[in-house]
């Protein structure tokens, strides 16, 4: 049976992290002598679903129901778990944002099948999906196993490379009805709020994170301001005109570590560590940060650590390739302009 | 009257060094356990809004007698009734097992309205209990809440705010539901002196799957093997210059070489 796969999107467009699960469905479906099954479901399906197909999905299914709006959990789970009761699939792929977990966990109980969340690796051994996936933040790798017909799976961001769009391709499509979704749902959405302009931390190549350190702006506060509260002006202040030019220039997304954000310097959708975001990104540049075990487990899986601290001696050096000691208000603008002269 | 439900558990404190011994056993040596970071703030939440509905808070575990401390601890911060459920031969690792256990004790006590998650446990870190517990009880799901803007338990609604990767939800559901809460929607206490003398005397009831009429299913999940990541040899180069802008042109170019830029 097909290996299916969830491509969320947003606003008529799909998530770059859906490609990259459905590169890790076609690794499951080839060694399951199976194909792939793009699930589009919402707004703007009909070219999403020529996309998934040049991204390699053999078929796909659409669904543009109205109850689809809003990206209400209820709805969707009602239309996946009919479409796997249905065709039976032999595994259900999403890449492991908020809502795919929320979904792949909630059809997953409505056909008692097992659910492997958050996986970095997967194979097919035997006819059964393995899928590895960190534990313990990261302390741990285990390897687990569904034992039910339809296997589920999240799969990390950046954790599997997406494959190489095709220029055209000619998928199978269908479109199909979604009798399995209430006509009355249980939530109502009064408002939604976008977070405009900003790159998403777990689907960044770069990261540019900011720790305690960034309170030592040497710039002045206001001169109404003092002690606390201005130290926390000077902090966001560096966020704003020290930290995001370089990211920026750099196409970065910006960090940052639970001192800062529970020092009120920056808002926790920005934390990075056991109880933020986990990130691996390429290239992840920490500036004024200690390196504590917390923030590590959010960021020791990035290729290349570049830290950024006035102490030679803090943690986050021996975890770094590179290291800079030094007064990130000195180095980081140094590196900006470094930058701009290399780019040209 | 109003009964807001939390389940927690211990997990091994987020400085201990974990790793798996010999035996293929995950292990963190004699290093204490503490309550699951992320429920310190669904305990927080519970606590508060049961005193908002003038009513009952209860925290439960399931799993082994590990998970005591937890429950101690939140009975520390206030929560007012603890409850373990332990079954023998159940595996409580795979979500399903334990979200039918979850199911029973809640259809069990009857008269919950909400239940509070804290968005993940630090270690296993899966972060699907909620969702499956909520499907298996048919009741609305809010994950990801920053934000309560009124629980109406005598109207039966809940208004909240919710965090999602591209910006701000506010929903409007019926009660009972289960929600899951993000850091920073509140500022979880701190257990007094009082409260953890009062804990430590608790005597907290354990249930198993027949006290609460259930049949568990078949785990749907196997965890296969533990291992070790493989060791990560990084050498450090600080970066040498006569001053800051030499040495950030000399980075510049080493990642231009490392190919990330
Ligand atoms: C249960 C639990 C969960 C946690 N979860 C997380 C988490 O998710 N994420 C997280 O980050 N932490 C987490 N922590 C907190 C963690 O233990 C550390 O307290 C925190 O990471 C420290 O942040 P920091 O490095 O910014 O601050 P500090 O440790 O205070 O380090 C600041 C650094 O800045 C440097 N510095 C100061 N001024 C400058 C300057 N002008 N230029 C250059 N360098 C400068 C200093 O030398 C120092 O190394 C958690 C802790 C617990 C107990
Ligand atoms: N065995 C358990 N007993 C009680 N609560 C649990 C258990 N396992 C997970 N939870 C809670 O479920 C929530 C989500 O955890 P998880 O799905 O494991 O990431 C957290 O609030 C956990 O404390």
């Amino acid at each position: 049976m097909s290996v299916f796969v969830w491509i969320e999107t947003f606003a008529g467009d799909a998530l770059p992290s859906s490609w990259e699960a459905l590169g890790a469905a076609q690794t499951i479906a080839d060694g399951l002598n199976t194909d792939t099954t793009a699930l589009v479901f919402g707004e703007n399906s009909d070219e999403i679903a020529d996309d998934a197909g040049r991204f390699g999905a053999q078929r796909v299914i659409v669904c543009a129901d109205d109850r689809l709006q809003d990206h209400r959990l209820e709805s969707y789970t009602a239309l996946l778990s009919q479409l796997v009761e249905e065709r039976a699939p032999s595994a259900v792929i999403a890449a492991a944002t908020n809502r795919a977990r929320e979904l792949l966990a909630s059809a997953a109980a409505d056909s008692e099948s097992g659910l492997i969340s958050d996986v970095i690796d997967l194979r097919v051994e035997d006819g059964f999906i393995i899928g590895t996936r960190p534990a313990y933040a990261g302390k741990v790798l285990m390897e687990m196993t569904a034992n039910t017909a339809t296997s589920f799976v999240t799969v990390r961001g950046r954790a599997f490379p997406a494959p190489t769009p095709a220029a055209d391709s000619a998928p199978e499509i269908e479109a199909v009805g979604a009798d399995a979704i209430p006509s009355e749902l249980g939530v109502r959405v009064d408002e939604f709020v976008p977070e405009t302009g900003q790159v998403n931390l777990t689907d960044a190549a770069i990261i540019v994170s900011g720790g305690r350190g960034m309170a030592n702006n040497p710039c002045a506060a206001p001169a109404d301001m003092s002690g606390n509260e201005a130290n926390i002006w000077k902090a966001k202040h560096g966020f704003a005109n020290t930290l995001r030019p370089l990211a920026e220039a750099l196409g970065a997304a910006i960090g940052a570590s639970r001192a800062a954000v529970d020092a009120g310097y920056i808002a926790y959708e920005h934390q990075v560590g056991q109880t933020g975001k986990v990130v691996n990104p390429d290239l992840y540049i920490a500036c004024g940060i200690s390196g504590a075990i917390q923030h590590q487990a959010g960021m020791r899986g990035s290729k290349i650590i570049v830290a950024i601290n006035k102490d030679a001696e803090a943690p986050i050096f021996k975890l770094s390739r590179y290291g800079i000691v030094g007064d990130l208000y000195e180095v980081v603008p140094a590196l900006r302009e470094a930058l701009e002269e290399k780019l040209g | 009257m109003t009964h807001v439900l939390t389940f927690t558990r211990s997990t091994p404190d987020t400085a201990a060094k974990v790793w798996v011994d010999d035996e293929g056993a995950v292990t963190w040596g004699e290093v204490a356990t503490v309550v699951n970071p992320w429920d310190e703030y669904s305990l927080e939440e519970t606590i508060v809004q049961a005193a908002h509905g003038g009513g009952e808070s209860t925290v439960v575990a399931i799993g082994s007698a590990l998970h005591n401390d937890a429950l101690k601890h939140s009975l520390a911060m206030g929560i007012k009734n603890a409850l373990r459920l332990e079954e023998a031969g159940a595996d409580c690792n795979d979500s399903l097992v334990w979200s039918a256990l979850a199911a029973g004790a809640i259809r069990k006590l009857g008269d919950v309205d909400l239940i509070i998650f804290g968005k993940e446990s630090v270690d296993v870190g899966t972060d699907q209990h909620s969702y499956q517990l909520a499907r298996r009880l048919g009741w609305t799901m809010l994950g990801y809440v920053s934000r309560i803007i009124d629980a109406d338990f005598a109207a039966g609604k809940i208004q909240a705010e919710r965090m999602l990767e591209q910006g701000k939800q506010t929903v409007t559901a019926a009660l009972p539901a289960v929600i899951s809460v993000m850091k920073g929607i509140n500022e979880p206490r701190y257990p007094n002196f009082l409260g953890i003398r009062k804990a430590a005397k608790a005597q907290i009831p354990v249930w198993s799957a027949a006290d609460i009429e259930v049949e568990l299913p078949k785990a749907a999940t196997t965890a296969l093997r533990f291992m070790n990541p493989p060791a990560r040899a990084v050498s450090t180069e600080i970066i040498a210059g006569a001053d800051v802008k030499e040495k950030a042109v000399t980075l510049v170019e080493r990642l231009f070489e490392e190919k990330v830029l």
